[in-house]
């Protein structure tokens, strides 16, 4: 099962980085998107995955009976999940106040922090 | 150039300060002098002392210090100077508003002088070497009002840091090489050394090094522009000491380095070319002080010029003239501070007729300049005469050491006469006021320097056993015995002598003409290293100010590529270098509910990426985010499944509030699709999937995994086992978690707090 997941991966970072690079802001943020969740699956396949059944313990039993998926990578990424919200949730914050402020969303007339340097003026 | 002497005019306070400070200020230079005269006997018989304390013992680095012939004859010259730099520079800046900064920083250079000259280890011989390199940057800026004096200062410290770089990448190497920092054990071993291939890599960093500090060509440029610092520090540093520091390195070495072509021809023609070019602008000053740095950089270059040769003369010959120059040319500095400040100017041709009203000053300078033009009985002579002996025993170009030698000297002999017979003798302009004779404490330090002279010179015995052939003993790395004697008898050095007096006399009494000369020849020289330097300065800055442009372009999506490409490469690499190819995967059988959650993932991502609208780019980020949740739950992970639809929801709906504040893409624009962007993300995406290939392949073992299946019950008390880790096990980072997301939260209420409550208004 991993395999076919790997590829699936391999696409959303591709399509998020594709995003990522754009001119607009808000493709910028969906591209952050797809790599937040790219990511999450990269973690989820990295600690194996079957068809296995879930990380529980019936009732009365100290170990589960038969072999269930492992349980640290999804612990993970329940905190990924969770902070990854906060990011982007953070990130359109920023890009809904930048496009009050700064009036476009078009990342490369974004110049306050950084003006176009000067030509060198020839001195001496 | 040098305000010292109007400070002094306007400020004049007897109660300043830094009055006791300035009475006292000879004595720690002193007392280490007396120490070492203790020592001298010692030191004489050959003894060494070292002695020191681990510092960084896992790099094998002590503060170590070692005292031989040759540490022994360049601490006694610092520290003895010292002391009549002390007592001239107390009467010189006298109520200088700066006098306790002057004292710090002069003090900071004796240390890092003397621990340069002491030092019995690499290391702590280059952190002393960087001592007097910052601590002289301080001193030539030491009038800091002044940009001239600002812009010497930083370029002396940049050519000698430069240099300085250089040494400590020359001295690890040697190190290295050698096996060991302590000095000790490098002197021991220069057979390794010359046999190591990284000889001529450590050869010219070292050399470098050197030659940066002892202003050789082509670094010779900072020197004469130190002058803008004040006269006791020009007198200290920029002849008696400082410039030294790369003589002593270009000697310390000797043993460990010389006698291969590589050091003698470099050492020899970069000496020769140094004295000579120099000579030559020697003769063009008209400003004293300048005349003196110039003839600073003639005995430096002729003393490179002799450490090159590995014949015992030539050694003997480099560390006397050492040892007189020291002496004259303090004394010499001294005497053109006393007259800049007595007579209000340093311009040779504004000045005359001296010599009556500065009666003191005129003996001192007399016979500093005698000894410095090298008539006998002064040291100078002496010195002068094992030139000439040890030119003719150099044994690769002794014609070219020889004619270098006896052009260099007579300039030596014209500066002399210009510095000491002109101010003096010349008749006395109009427009000079009446001058005084100088106070007690301007003379005396350039007359008893000047006596030294003249003493050691009478009886040679005083430095030849003691000082000179300890050091030429540990130069040459052998015993060895010299006889320093002013009567050699008749023989070519001596004719080579009266050679040089005569062609020095002859320079001297058709100065006008030759300068005129000399002026024109100038005019039309293409440029001066200064102006080099300005301009290697410009180009720096514009090849800062041009890579900027390109990497700090403010352009987000360059610096976003930048970053992939990074990632595509290092995965590349590390891909390549594991030798792992996962292509040969074994691809499983998929049912149809996985298949639909796959193509639901996939489909929506390419939606995503493709959308015009953001509308239908969120509706299919929904999608994606539906089919990852699917994923997760048919792969026994239900928990994250759970979360996923939901935060997927809670996000869907941010968006959708935020959406209708925010144009649509690209209005009136149709959306280009990007082949460099597109390409630069399948190669990344396929890179990342093939590493998670090569992850696959590598057996998993996960023993915490294991430890949470087995103690989520007995220990956690929760049969959730995901649960358990997130809650118990784990807590402290889900409480981590939480703080992010408060954070988060409040920076976007803060973010968009006033548009809120605007909202409600």
């Amino acid at each position: 099962m991993e395999g076919p997941l790997a590829l699936v991966v391999g696409i959303l970072i591709a399509t998020g980085v594709y995003l990522m690079l754009a001119r607009n802001l808000l493709h910028y943020l969906f591209g952050l998107v797809l790599i937040s969740n790219a990511a999450n699956l990269a973690i989820f396949i990295a600690g194996r995955v079957t068809r296995a059944a879930p990380p529980l313990i019936p009732e009365g039993l100290q170990v589960p009976p038969e072999p269930i998926s492992n349980p640290l990578p999804q612990a993970l990424i329940l905190t990924a999940i969770v902070i990854g919200f906060g990011l982007l949730a953070f990130a359109l914050a920023l890009i809904a106040q930048a496009y009050k402020v700064l009036g476009t969303l078009d990342v490369d007339s974004m110049r306050i922090a950084e003006p176009i340097p000067p030509k060198r003026e020839k001195s001496l | 150039m040098d305000k010292a002497g109007d400070m002094d005019g306007r400020e004049r306070n007897e109660a300043a300060p830094g009055r006791l400070l300035s009475l006292l200020s000879p004595v720690p230079p002193a007392l280490f002098a007396i120490v070492l005269l203790i020592l001298m006997p010692d030191i004489s018989d050959g003894r060494e002392f070292s002695f020191g304390v681990t510092w960084v013992a896992a790099l094998g680095i002590s503060l170590r210090f070692y005292i031989d012939g040759l540490s022994f004859l360049f601490a006694l010259l610092i520290s003895g100077i010292g002391v009549f730099v002390a007592i001239y520079a107390a009467a010189y800046l006298r109520g200088h508003p700066d006098l306790r900064r002057f004292y710090f920083y002069l003090y900071l250079f004796m240390v890092g002088m003397l621990g340069l000259v002491l030092a019995g280890d690499l290391i702590t011989l280059f952190v002393f070497w960087e001592v007097t390199t910052i601590s002289s940057y301080l001193l030539i800026g030491f009038n800091n009002t002044s940009a001239v004096a600002r812009r010497s200062a930083l370029q002396a410290l940049l050519v000698t840091t430069l240099g300085g770089l250089c040494l400590l990448v020359g001295l690890l190497l040697l190190g290295s090489v050698a096996d060991s920092f302590e000095l000790r054990q490098v002197l021991a071993s220069s057979e390794a050394v010359h046999k190591s291939p990284l000889y001529l890599p450590i050869l010219i960093l070292i050399l470098i090094g050197a030659f940066c500090k002892s202003a050789q060509l082509p670094f010779h440029f900072w020197l004469p522009n130190a002058m803008a610092a004040p006269t006791p520090v020009s007198a200290y540093l920029h002849s008696a000491t400082m410039v030294k520091a790369g003589i002593y390195l270009l000697a310390r070495m000797h043993p460990i380095l010389a006698h291969t072509e590589w050091w003698e021809w470099i050492l020899t023609c970069t000496g020769a070319a140094t004295a000579a070019v120099a000579a030559v602008a020697a003769l063009r000053q008209t400003d004293l002080k300048l005349a003196l740095a110039y003839t600073t950089l003639i005995a430096l270059g002729t003393i490179t010029m002799f450490l090159g040769s590995d014949a015992s003369a030539a050694v003997a010959a480099a560390i006397t003239f050492l040892l007189v120059h020291s002496f004259y040319k303090a004394a010499l500095f001294m005497v053109v501070g006393i007259i800049d400040k007595q007579a209000g100017t340093r311009n040779l041709n504004k000045l005359g007729g001296l010599g009556r009203c500065m009666p003191i000053t005129v003996i001192a300078a007399s016979a500093a300049a005698l000894s410095m033009a090298g008539f006998p009985p002064f040291l100078g002579f002496i010195g002068k005469e094992l030139k000439y002996e040890g030119a003719l025993a150099v044994a690769s170009e002794p014609a070219l050491v020889a004619t270098v030698a006896v052009f260099v000297n007579a300039v030596t002999v014209t500066v002399a006469g210009m510095v000491a017979l002109k101010p003096f003798w010349r008749k006395k302009p109009q427009q000079l006021p009446k001058v005084k004779e100088a106070p007690v404490g301007l003379w005396i330090s350039p007359l008893i320097l000047s006596g030294l002279g003249l003493t050691f010179g009478l009886a040679p015995d005083l430095v030849g056993g003691g000082l000179v052939e300890p050091a030429l003993s540990a130069v040459l790395g052998i015993p060895e015995t010299i006889k320093l004697q002013l009567w050699h008898g008749i023989n070519i050095p001596l004719l080579m002598s009266i050679l040089t007096f005569i062609l020095g006399v002859t320079m001297y009494l058709g100065l006008r003409r030759l300068r005129a000369w000399l002026a024109w020849d100038f005019k039309h020289a293409p440029t001066s290293a200064d102006q080099m330097w300005d301009k290697s300065l410009e180009l720096l800055k514009a090849f800062a100010s041009a890579q900027t442009r390109i990497l700090q372009n403010g352009v987000m999506r360059r610096y976003l590529s930048v970053i992939f490409t990074t990632i595509s490469l290092a995965l590349a690499f590390a891909l390549i270098h594991s030798g792992q190819y996962p292509l040969d995967y074994n691809w499983p059988q998929l049912n149809l509910k996985e298949w639909a959650a796959l193509l639901l993932t996939v489909g929506g991502a390419f939606m995503a990426g493709s959308a015009r609208k953001p509308l239908i780019a969120i509706c299919a980020l929904g999608a994606l985010g539906v089919g990852i949740a699917l994923i997760y739950l048919f792969l026994g992970a239900p928990d994250v499944a759970i979360t996923q639809l939901l935060v997927e929801t809670l996000y869907l709906v941010l968006v959708a509030a935020i959406l209708p504040r925010l144009p649509v893409f690209n209005p009136g624009r149709k959306v280009l699709f990007r082949p460099r962007d597109a390409t630069l993300g399948a190669v990344l995406g396929l890179l990342i999937t093939l590493s998670l290939l090569a992850v696959l392949q590598t057996p998993l073992v996960s023993p915490t995994s294991e430890f949470f299946v087995e103690a989520a019950v007995p220990e956690g008390h929760g049969r959730n086992i995901v649960n358990v880790i997130l809650v118990d096990f784990r807590a402290l980072d889900t409480f981590g978690e939480i703080i992010v997301v408060f954070t988060a939260a409040i920076a976007a209420v803060t973010l968009l707090g006033h548009q809120l409550r605007r909202g409600k208004q």
